[in-house]
């Protein structure tokens, strides 16, 4: 049950883009067609249920006060969580290039839609941000971080594929000249956001 | 506007500079502005814009980290194999950020509380990205500091307005840092005391963000119509 509830608030409650703003010059990019937007929701969805647990991983067997008691009792006091960013954006980076590897492999139609975005996932600030927030709310195991990554990845392909869908519609109507693309994806984005506060408060 | 100011002050200072170096500055100001026409960081820039004093500090280090890295990146540009270069750029950011958030949790702790996870954010803070790959890799290290400071700079005015319009109407305050939060709407304009005012909520809000930031590029745009886009 707490699995699940986990899960469901990473999608609804914290949604990374509607709650957090994380991702959002990916979201914002590449939400022209639902088409593309799905494939790099996709991408992410996979790449934060694969970072977190990883960086959940590094963090309580590396990096923690006392997390490096396992090798020997006397690195109990070393406390190595400073070095804790750039340890992650090196897991991080590492495995965006794995992704981008697979996906050139095995659906290169995808792999030309989503272009230069691709490689940029590792600079998304959803998938650091997922791990630091994994970080900071001290997640007690790993299922759980687990479950976390992978609700606030499907938050995230969830908020991208519904701007997607709208954007496709928005273009046939009479947006204001200055607000046509940027301006009026931000205030959209600011409407889900409300509708999406609606769910604020919800334990499964 | 802003850009104006900004263009003045450079000529007293430093009047060696050439005009197509100061344009390296007063144009993400204005016209080439990271936030509202390159869309570039916003992750983190809307999150911390409650407050103007998180948004001060946000600012700063922002501006440190994107100076110091696009500085080193150019000074290595011809060091950095083509292939590796996202993982080195990454690296060479992350250490200024580790440096900066050390900082804050040292003399800032409340604000280094507040900002959370959004200090870590700035290493994939797509400013950082962007602009080193566009300028710094390409660039020598003089032009890229100014390319930095003009970055930076039309990153934290965005980031300054939006946190004084949210401050200010969601709670009747502005705060710097080492001042707190001062009032400025007298206690007797609202209505718990008698008055007529109620401070909008709905500001502290993170969409509202959002909103804000969609009006000052409606604004933006239409004052310059070369921006505005096709759909």
């Amino acid at each position: 049950m707490e699995y699940l509830n986990i899960f469901v608030k990473g999608i609804f409650i914290e949604n990374m883009i509607f709650a957090y703003f994380l991702g959002m010059c990916s979201y914002l990019a590449v939400s022209k067609t639902v088409k593309t937007a799905n494939g790099l929701g996709l991408a992410v969805i996979f790449v934060l249920g694969i970072t977190v647990p990883l960086n959940y991983l590094l963090e309580n067997y590396v990096l923690k006060e006392g997390a490096l008691a396992w090798l020997d009792p006397e690195f109990a006091s070393v406390d190595l969580s400073f070095l804790g960013f750039i340890m992650f954006i090196a897991v991080i980076a590492s495995m965006v290039q794995l992704v981008e590897m697979i996906v050139e492999k095995f659906a290169p139609a995808l792999y030309g839609a989503l272009g230069i975005f691709l490689p940029l996932i590792a600079v998304n600030c959803s998938i650091l941000g997922g791990a630091l927030f994994m970080q900071d709310r001290q997640y007690p195991s790993l299922g759980e971080a687990t479950m976390f990554g992978l609700g606030s990845g499907v938050g995230w392909w969830l908020a991208i594929v519904a701007i997607a869908a709208i954007r496709e519609k928005i273009r046939y109507s009479a947006v204001p000249a200055p607000l046509k693309g940027l301006g009026i994806t931000f205030i959209i984005t600011g409407l889900m956001g409300i509708a999406f506060m609606s769910f604020m408060g919800i334990e499964i | 506007m802003s850009t104006q100011t900004a263009e003045v002050v450079e000529k007293t200072r430093e009047p060696l500079f050439s005009k197509k170096n100061r344009k390296l500055i007063t144009d993400p100001l204005g016209d080439s502005n990271p936030i509202t026409v390159q869309v570039l960081g916003i992750c983190s820039a809307l999150a911390i814009t409650v407050q103007l004093q998180q948004a001060v500090i946000m600012s700063l280090s922002v501006l440190f980290v994107l100076m110091g890295g696009n500085v080193v990146v150019s000074l290595l540009r011809n060091m950095i194999p083509d292939r590796i270069r996202i993982i080195v750029q990454l690296v060479i950011v992350a250490t200024l950020v580790i440096i900066v958030d050390q900082i804050l949790k040292a003399f800032q702790p409340d604000i280094s509380e507040k900002l959370s996870v959004f200090v870590g954010l700035i290493i994939t803070n797509c400013i950082l990205m962007g602009r080193i790959e566009a300028f710094a890799l390409g660039n020598k290290p003089g032009p890229t500091v100014m390319d930095a400071i003009g970055n930076g700079l039309g990153y934290a005015w965005i980031l300054l307005a939006v946190a004084l319009v949210r401050e200010l109407m969601g709670s009747g305050a502005i705060s710097l840092p080492g001042m707190g939060q001062v009032k400025l709407l007298p206690t007797s304009w609202f209505i718990s005391e008698g008055g007529v005012y109620e401070n909008n909520n709905l500001m502290i809000l993170p969409p509202m963000a959002l909103v804000i930031v969609g009006m000052i590029i409606w604004i933006q745009r239409s004052r310059n119509k070369a921006l505005i886009e096709e759909n």
